[in-house]
């Protein structure tokens, strides 16, 4: 490896560093037990499951409709993607036809909460890296997201405004306005970002080459999302497998083949652009009518075995119920994003030194509850 | 005239520990401020005035913790560490020539006792981290030395440059021979060294990572070793730790200003010269603060890259072509 002019001596003299549960780069309670050899990593082992919340178990002791908010709370970034999964595989199950107004407003609202929760990430990641200033210029795009979604659904972060046929309620009045305001005032800020971030030497000098993840390693953790994008392979949920309206769209698929942190940063402010593409273009085809289908009052699904995907921020959330005819589930599976995302960093990790393993973690986008679930 | 050295003195010491606690708080809400504002945020704004009553608030709940030894510390050294950080920095102080009059001592060897007194505060920040009994302290200790070895050198090789140009050790005799206009000053002398600018900019490096600044603040790395060396600290050993990083800027910055800024000489020629000394300096700690908040950290062994392999050759090149100006001229 000709990453760096010295090498790691061996396994001589180690001592094991424990990253965590408490530790700013965590960015929440995760454990990481390092075998350290000075400054290199010899060795990673991964202790989730500080924040397990018994989720999946919560899905089948309840009605099908009354787990739908849990499901906001599995990864708090992109709520709107996760209760989009949810619902969906319900509809799959039932047949139920979603009017294509409320469609067009999920897909909207879905890019809003894709971008916020980037822009967090964004932030995050340079915390990591020792910049602190960017993290306060996002939040502050971010709280504009916030509040026109505050403003639809009366919730900033835990957002459960879709349904089961459609979604809670029409738009508020001014929503459309608003989100055009936001897409124009957010292109020269992601500029700004840009010369800000993207072109410093520092950054790119931190970034560029280090924390290589490539297609193989992805493949065999099961990574997504921006972490597969980033290794070059194109592979995106709202492409792959098309749900929603997506398919009417006309956006890019991020892809960058360098592998390495600068890769998937990369891809990620390119999807950021994209969502304001695909908010654009929703915005003007907006239909009218209702945003609520033909729900039978209570939920019954058919015998069987269903799933349904979204593309999350974080990658491909993916729900899978069981059902046997009774009211509430027999199963109820969440294949969450960050999971396989981790799994990987044992792996990535090995040969780092200490600063490049935390920007390299920085740069898997992190969401510790979406881990534990 | 009964003893009026001593008395001379006294008062002097008196005033620079005045002025290097006034600093010392007072930067921290300078930086807490300026962060806000490049931050788009208001900074602190509650206790009194804009906020101008925090340091002091900090202070007080600073004196009213517990310093807690951890177990399994080395309690001599624990606690001896930040007494060792604060004192050097108040004496390199006293060596400081704030104007023509307001010279604590002009010794003939300045700039050396300068060094040696600023020096200090790597052997505090190893001790700190290595007496604590803590992973990350220790590894912190291990990156302070070798940082400010590898810095010390071209910092170390900038001033001789600089003795050499001038011909002297002594801080106020340095000053004075940048006299007159501005063009006087050392870091346009580009008749006797044509990349006197660059050296600047070296030893500004240098001084921010002499005195661990971002974005060179390896020792205390918070997204890696969560506050590196001071993890254990508690209380007001932690506040010495924290005074002492902003008085060590200000000895920094304050010799940037000695030996490239002409010190105390006006650029227009009004006003006494102690303002605009004072004016200097703090442009140059305002420039200290800005790079904290607009840069990331750098990554170690891209700071000992650029210190053993661009710094010091240009360093080296530079030291050798003011000797061959010099001997020419």
């Amino acid at each position: 490896m000709e990453l760096y002019p010295v090498q790691s001596t061996g396994p001589q003299e180690t001592f094991v560093l424990n990253l965590g549960p408490q530790h700013p780069a965590t960015h929440g309670v995760l454990r990481v037990k390092l075998t350290m050899d000075g400054e290199f990593i010899n060795e990673a082992v991964i202790v989730a499951g500080y924040v397990h919340r018994e989720h999946e178990k919560m899905g089948e002791n309840r009605p099908w409709d009354q787990f739908l908010p849990n499901t906001g709370r599995i990864d708090y970034l992109s709520a709107m993607m996760y209760t989009h999964a949810y619902v969906g595989v319900i509809e799959r199950a039932c047949g139920i036809e979603v009017p294509p107004r409320a469609e067009y407003i999920r897909v909207i609202t879905s890019e809003l909460n894709r971008i916020s929760s980037h822009l967090v990430w964004w932030g995050a990641f340079l915390l990591d890296l020792g910049g602190m200033t960017p993290l306060l210029y996002a939040f502050d795009d971010r709280e504009k997201i916030l509040d026109i979604l505050e403003a639809l659904t009366g919730a900033r972060l835990t957002y459960c405004y879709y349904r089961v046929g459609g979604l809670a309620e029409d738009l508020n009045e001014g929503f459309v306005e608003d989100v055009r305001e936001f897409v124009k005032e957010f292109r020269p800020r992601l500029k700004m970002f840009r010369r800000l971030v993207s072109e410093n030497i520092i950054f790119r000098k931190r970034v560029e080459g280090i924390g290589i993840i490539d297609a193989e390693m992805c493949r065999k953790y099961g990574a997504t999302g921006p972490m597969i994008r980033g290794a070059g392979i194109p592979y995106d949920v709202r492409r792959a497998e098309p749900y929603s309206v997506y398919p009417e769209l006309d956006f890019d698929v991020a892809v960058d083949p360098a592998a390495d942190s600068m890769a998937r940063y990369k891809v990620r402010m390119e999807e950021m652009e994209q969502s304001l593409r695909i908010i654009e273009q929703c915005l003007d085809r907006l239909p009218d009518g209702p945003v609520m289908g033909k729900v039978p009052r209570k939920l019954k699904l058919p015998e069987g075995d269903f799933c349904y995907a979204t593309e999350a921020a974080r990658g491909r959330f993916e729900v899978r119920v069981v059902s046997t005819g009774k009211p509430v589930a027999h199963r109820v599976r969440l294949r969450t994003p960050c999971f396989g995302n981790l799994s990987l960093f044992e792996e990535a990790a090995r040969g780092l030194m200490l600063a490049d393993g935390i920007a390299m973690m920085g740069s898997l986008d992190l969401v510790i509850p979406d881990i534990d679930r | 005239m009964i003893a009026a050295e001593p008395l001379r003195l006294l008062v002097f010491v008196a005033g620079v520990a005045a002025f290097v606690g006034l600093n010392a708080a007072y930067l921290v809400w300078v930086e807490r401020k300026g962060a806000g504002r490049f931050q788009r945020r208001a900074g602190p704004t509650e206790v009194g005035y804009a906020g101008l009553l925090q340091p002091i608030a900090d202070a007080g709940k600073l004196l009213s913790k517990q310093m807690i030894v951890p177990p399994g510390a080395d309690r001599f050294l624990f606690r001896l560490a930040p007494i060792l950080m604060m004192p050097p920095a108040i004496m390199a102080f006293a060596i400081l020539p704030f104007s023509e009059y307001l010279v604590g001592i002009d010794l003939n060897v300045g700039l050396i006792a300068l060094f040696a007194f600023s020096s200090f505060n790597v052997i505090a920040v190893m001790l700190a981290g290595w007496s604590s009994r803590n992973k990350y302290g220790i590894i912190s200790a291990a990156r302070v030395v070798s940082q400010n070895v590898a810095y010390e050198i071209p910092m170390m090789l900038v001033i001789i440059t600089m003795i050499m140009l001038a011909g002297t050790l002594s801080l106020p005799e340095i000053v004075n021979q940048q006299a007159g206009a501005f063009w006087n000053w050392n870091v346009f002398a580009l008749a006797s060294n044509p990349l006197m600018p660059v050296t600047f900019v070296i030893f500004f490096v240098c001084m921010l990572s002499e005195t661990n600044r971002a974005p060179f603040d390896m020792a205390e790395a918070e997204s890696e070793l969560v506050a590196g060396a001071y993890t254990e600290y508690a209380g007001m050993g932690f506040g010495v730790f924290f005074m002492a990083e902003y008085a060590n800027i200000v000895i920094g910055c304050a010799l940037a200003v000695v030996l490239f800024l002409g010190g105390w000489h006006s650029p227009v020629g009004v006003l006494p010269g102690v303002f605009w000394f004072l004016v200097k300096l703090y442009i140059m700690v305002f420039v200290v603060i800005w790079v904290r908040w607009t840069f990331p950290r750098t990554q170690f062994y891209g700071l000992l890259n650029l210190s053993w392999k661009i710094l010091i050759p240009i360093c080296i090149f530079t030291l050798m072509l003011s000797a061959v100006m010099i001997k020419l001229v």
